[in-house]
Formats: structure tokens, sequence, C-alpha cells
């Protein structure tokens, strides 16, 4: 398990409170007073840290290995799940979860990508790197909310789409464009929520969407920081340079009127309390959907045109 | 050797007389190598003569991200290619068949998406639903613009938002992908069309080749990302040599006449 360096001092206090607890427990002598002085040690040291977090701290916290995933939100925020397999083209792709969902009074499509916890379901799930066969199946999904006009929900959690040899040969390019383009012909509402790594063309597949939210630590970006620095600085340690240089936080996208709202994260990030964070989601959600069920099917379209039809920035001469 | 009679083949080095270069489109006579375009050459080789006007002519890149070295890089594409951004779109005829035209030219800054280039596409599918016009997209493009940051990426959805309307009014939109043609291109408006023609040997793919390479360990195919590759792939209807695309054009474009 990596512990971050802006983490540790909080990680070593956590422990010596789950230390102490277990002394108390142990020999039966209360050190409530302690635990207590040491919790709130903790929160002040939280509040300082989360105060002052720059960008690449962001991109850690939102790769961070402990961060809950879509199937953990999936799970705490909706009453029922059933998960839905393939594209019908041959394919079922674990890096993406699919399938139909109760949430509070909404029957709706889940669509969302999935990390792995440990090492096997990590290469089982490619790291949350979706192949043609994962965007298919998404937009199989798209289609089965169409039919029978149930709202869709986007979790997006990706580095980027799968882009190895397999990937290219069946179309990578083609399946996200086509994703796009599905979600785009829909009538129905669709909601994204950008809950760890929005990963260029892998996160905008499933982004393209009538309200778009993004959890407070989550990252949206054109590139990882990364390969930024190595085109920008040829060199990719460089990348806490380059994660600034991209304006790739919440607050970023918020501020340049990219998202519609920010999801807030419990102290000490998502990872600290999934409980709370899923609520938070489910609220955001929720009252999206609220207001999205009041549009016209033809509404619905033309609000997510024109939401993305203004996107950019450039001068006019003469 | 005198440079103004002369040019040598990017790929296989050969020495050609430049009015035969020229005469054969830039195509090595050798090896059959299709060497890049400007936009201007593309549209002279494409448009009925006298037929294309420019629309658009007025959008200038900002540097909304405060983005380094970016304004730099935007003063070296106007200096070098006289262009404005990197991409030319207008009306056109083809065969006599009333388009709207957009060319990317890979000169200017890689032929790289951002709002411009994300504006003026989108433009061209709205100015060809509102005539009921087909769309006819010259690609060549590294992808989004970085520079941009996530208002490139967002150019992907706004354009493919754009097909989908032409699309949905039924109206044809043929594709040429020429080298190279790659990433958050590749991956939104240039892959949605009805038809897709591209030009021997461009490249043509999603991530990077050391990216590709590094994420397939090192198993690369030799003709890997190619025209050629795709086409094998069921990717794209037809390889289709320079002087062979416009007459293609034209056929398709009277297939699908209404
Ligand atoms: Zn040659």
């Amino acid at each position: 398990m990596t512990i971050f360096d802006f983490e540790k001092p909080i990680t070593e206090l956590e422990n010596a409170i789950e230390e102490l607890r277990r002394l108390a427990a142990e020999k039966g002598i209360d050190r409530s007073r302690e635990i207590a002085e040491l919790e709130s040690q903790r929160e002040r040291l939280l509040r300082q840290i989360f105060a002052h977090l720059k960008p690449w701290d962001k991109v850690l916290l939102a790769r961070h290995p402990k961060r809950p995933y879509a199937m953990d939100y999936i799970r705490l925020m909706c009453e029922q799940f059933l998960e839905l397999h393939g594209d019908r083209l041959g394919f079922d792709d674990p890096a993406m979860v699919a399938g139909l969902a109760r949430l509070g009074a909404y029957r709706l499509v889940v669509v969302g990508q999935q990390k792995g916890r440990d090492l096997k379901e990590r290469q089982k799930r490619n790291f949350g790197m979706a192949k043609p066969e994962g965007y298919r199946k998404a937009m199989r999904m798209f289609q089965l909310a169409e039919k029978f006009r149930l709202p869709v929900l986007t979790l997006v959690d990706t580095p980027a789409a799968d882009p190895g040899v397999e990937s290219e040969s069946r179309g990578i390019s083609e399946a996200i464009a086509r994703s796009m383009l599905t979600l785009f012909d829909l009538t129905v509402p669709t909601v994204s929520v950008i809950i760890g790594e929005g990963g260029s063309g892998g996160a905008i597949a499933l982004a393209a969407t009538n309200r778009v939210l993004m959890l407070e630590h989550a990252i949206y970006s054109v590139i990882p920081p990364e390969g930024c620095a190595a085109i920008l600085w040829r060199d990719a340690n460089r990348a806490p340079q380059a994660a600034e240089a991209l304006r790739l936080t919440a607050e970023d996208a918020l501020q340049m009127g990219l998202i519609d709202m920010i999801i807030p994260e419990p102290l000490g990030a998502a990872h600290r309390d999934p409980q709370t964070t899923a609520l938070s989601i489910r609220t955001a959600v929720l009252q999206q959907l609220d207001e999205l069920s009041a549009m016209e099917p033809d509404t619905l379209r033309e609000q997510r045109y024109q939401r993305f039809r203004h996107i950019g920035v450039y001068q006019l001469t003469r | 050797m005198n440079a103004e009679q002369w040019v040598q083949c990017a790929k296989c080095k050969k020495i050609l007389f430049r009015n035969d270069f020229e005469r054969a489109l830039k195509v090595c006579s050798h090896c059959g190598h299709h060497h890049r375009l400007r936009a201007r050459e593309r549209i002279a080789l494409t448009a009925d003569p006298d037929t294309f006007v420019e629309t658009d002519t007025d959008l200038v890149a900002d540097n909304p991200l405060d983005f380094p070295d970016y304004p730099d890089k935007l003063a070296k594409g106007w200096q070098t290619t006289g262009e404005q951004e990197a991409i030319l779109t207008g009306k056109a005829q083809i065969g006599g068949v009333p388009v709207v035209l957009g060319v990317m030219d890979f000169a200017f800054m890689g032929g790289s998406m951002g709002s411009v280039v994300g504006e003026k596409v989108t433009r061209c599918f709205e100015r060809a639903v509102d005539e009921r016009l087909p769309v006819v997209m010259f690609c060549a493009s590294g992808g989004a613009r970085m520079q941009e940051g996530l208002i490139s990426l967002m150019q992907m959805a706004k354009t493919t938002a754009a097909v989908s309307r032409h699309h949905r009014a039924h109206l044809p939109y043929l594709a040429v992908f020429t080298d190279p043609t790659m990433a958050g291109v590749l991956a939104s408006f240039a892959s949605l069309a009805d038809v897709i023609l591209a030009e021997p040997g461009a490249l043509v793919g999603f991530a990077g080749q050391r990216v590709a390479a590094q994420a397939s360990v090192g198993k690369t195919p030799p003709n890997f990302q190619t025209a050629e590759f795709q086409y094998e792939h069921g990717m794209i209807d037809l390889i289709v040599p320079r002087r062979q695309v416009r007459p293609t054009l034209v056929y398709l474009l009277e297939m699908f006449q209404s």
C-alpha cells in the first residue's frame, strides 16, 4: 500500500490512535482522553494539509490505491443493482461495468469504468483502461436506456482508454467516437460523475452527458501530466509542474465552465469515508435527475448539444 | 545540386525532379510515398476550380490556460505556414456537387485540435445541416491540442455532437484520412463519417507508437497504425492513391445525392 508524502503525518497519527485503542481494550484502561486529543490533532492536521493541496496532490489522490471505485459507489449508493455483461460482438470488458440500478425513485442504467483493488484484479480490470468492447458494451446499455426511457448515470474513472495493439485492431478510436455519438442521440436524462481519473478520450467517451459532475479530488485532463511533461520538457519527472499547467482539478474545470458541479469529499478525501462520499454522490445525482426529468425528450437532446456547443475560447480578428 | 529543381523522397531518399514530383501530386515515383500536402494544395486538388469560398477566417486561438510557450508555438505556426489555424473550412463544389469542405493542415502545430479547430469543424456540420449539404473532411492531426487542456478534450464531444445532427438530417459525410490522423481527432468526428477513405501509408491510430508499444510489451506488427493496418481491421472503407481521391469522392457524392 502506497502512502503519499503529504499523507504520512496523518497516517502516523492514525496508527498511534489505533495502537492506543488496542492497548486500552487489552488492558482495560481508559485512554479516551488521550485518544480524543490525538483525534483532534488528526483533524487539525487533515484540515491543514487539505487546505493546501497542489494539483499534483490531487493527481495522487485521484489515483490513490484506496480510493473507492465505481462498483464501491454503486453498492453504497444504489438500493439495487444487477450487472449486465457483453458487447454482443464477441467480448465482455471487465474494465467497464454496466447494469440496471434502483436509485431512490429512479430505475436507471449505470455504466462505469472499474479498476481492480489487488494485483490480480488490477490486471483483470486492465487498470481501468477499457478496450473497444468496453465502450461497445456501454453503447449497448445507452441504447437500452433509450428504448426503455431510463436515465443514464456514468461513473468515470480511467487513466486512459487502452492503447495496446489489440484495442487498436478492434477500433478503439471509433468506439470512443461512437460512444459519444450515441450519448448525443439519446432523449433520456444523462448524468456523468468523474469519480477518480478523468483520462482524456477514455473519459469523455462516457461524459458527453446533460450534466457533468466531479468529485472534489478527482482530476480531468486531456493528457496525463507525465505525458505532458515528457512532451514539454522531455522529462516525465516534471509531471507535478505539468499538472499545474494543465488545470486538471475539479475547481479548474468548474471555473472554466466545463463541469456543472463539484461534489465535496469528506475531510481527508473519499477513501477515508467511502460511505459519506457515496451519499454525497447519490444526493447530487438525484438532484440532477429531478431537474432533468422535468424536461421533454427533445429538450434533453438540445440541452446536451448546447452544453458542449459553447465550449471553446478564441478571439475574433477584424 | 540545385535545391530549386530537385527534391528528396522523405521515405526512400531517392532524388526526384521537382517538376515530376509536383506533377505526381507529391507522390514518390519510386516508392509511392505520399508526402504531406498543405491544406491549400489539397483544396486545389479536390475542389472544382475557383469554387472554394473560405469561411470562418476570423477565428484566432487564445491562451485560456496561460499555458507555457503556447503563444510562441502559435506565432511559429502563423509564421511558418501563413495560415491562422490547423484547418481551412469553406464551401466548394466537387464534381459539380456543392459541399462543405474542411481540410486540416498538419504544418500548423501538428494539426492539433483546440478551440478554433473544434469550432470550425462544428460550424462545418451546422452549416451543412442548414443548407442541406454533404460534408467532406480531410483529416491530418496529431490529436487534441494539449496547450488548451480540458477545453481541447471538450472539442471531441462538441464536434461529435455536430456530426450527430448532420447524421440525423440524413446528409452524407465523407472523410479522408491523410498522414497522420491520430488520437483526439480520430477518436471523434473523423471516425464517424459514412464512408472513410485513406491515403496509402498514412499513419492512423489512437495512441502514440511508443505508448502503444509499451502497452503491448513491444509486440507491434510492422504495419501497425498505418492506413493499411486499419483497412485490414475494418476501420477504413478504401485506401485510395492521391490521384484517385477526387474521382472517388465525386462517385460517392453522386451515390448519396438525394
Ligand atoms: Zn520514395
